[in-house]
């Protein structure tokens, strides 16, 4: 019994702490002054939110252990490596179409003023 | 032939691990649809004809590389969740260029990669050796040139392979 609880606490906090950075992300995609800075927030704040959401998930779901509950659990794993791998280079295409369309970035002077 | 058997023996511990099903008609299915994938498209997950012991080395050297990579992640995110919630906003945004020594396709793939993961920073172009790098504040540019992450990479891609051909 106290077992479950104990997993439900790291459950919580996992979850929590994804919510926590995303909502950065979010926060930062509003309040950035310019296109390439707004990319810096989301590209990766969610990464790590995502990522840390579904490892809560895959706490709770091995409550009762089964071998349909570890295959679920190797699924969502699945999921993770590929939103590791596949964030990066999405976030490194759009830069780079930004960069070939000569968005002009902000430097520190113009933020100064 | 060696890679295909390896692609097949891959793709059929997916097919395992996404039915969850494992009765006789379920498997002789995956059997099946494994072998067709693998005589169509054997040879897209490993470019080299070889398959040897220095990719398995590489690959454990990679895992290694992982928890360190995701520690600076977690390092990175909370520095830029302290830029985006200070009330002043004390963003720098800079571009700098950085010169890597890096030699293989794949190294500078992982790097880009870890550069973009490793919050503040995005790269935005390579041009032959030079990395385009957007950062957001004067701390993390001063994290990437101290070289860490390259020196580390090139551990883990480029031990014993100055020999080989790209």
């Amino acid at each position: 019994m106290i077992v479950e609880y104990i997993i439900d606490a790291f459950v919580i906090i996992l979850v929590l702490l994804g919510l926590f950075f995303l909502f950065t992300a979010t926060v930062g995609l509003l309040r950035f002054p310019d296109f390439y800075c707004k990319l810096q927030a989301t590209g990766k704040g969610d990464t790590l939110g995502a990522i840390l959401i579904l490892l809560g998930v895959i706490l709770y779901n091995l409550h009762d252990f089964s071998l349909n509950n570890f295959l679920v659990c190797l699924k969502i794993l699945f999921i993770i490596i590929f939103i590791f791998h596949a964030n990066p280079v999405a976030t490194h295409a759009i830069t780079k179409a930004g960069l070939d369309a000569d968005v002009k970035p902000l430097t520190k002077e113009d933020i100064r003023k | 032939m060696r890679r295909e058997i390896v692609t097949f023996l891959i793709l059929f511990l997916l097919w395992l691990i996404f039915s969850g099903m494992f009765d006789a008609f379920h498997l002789a299915l995956g059997v099946v649809s494994c072998l067709i994938v693998t005589l169509i498209s054997g040879d897209l997950i490993f470019q080299n004809e070889r398959f040897t012991m220095n990719h398995i080395k590489e690959g454990i050297r990679f895992i290694k590389y992982l928890p360190w990579l995701i520690y600076q992640i977690i390092l990175a995110n909370i520095h830029v969740a302290y830029l985006v919630l200070h009330p002043k906003m004390p963003i720098e945004p800079i571009i700098i260029a950085y010169k890597a020594k890096l030699k293989r396709d794949i190294s500078k793939v992982v790097f880009s990669q870890s550069i973009i993961l490793t919050p503040g920073t995005i790269t935005m172009d390579i041009v032959d050796d030079t990395f385009i790098v957007h950062c957001i504040s004067k701390k993390v540019a001063d994290d990437l040139f101290t070289g860490e992450m390259e020196q580390r990479i090139a551990d883990v891609f480029e031990r014993e392979n100055t020999k080989r051909s790209l």
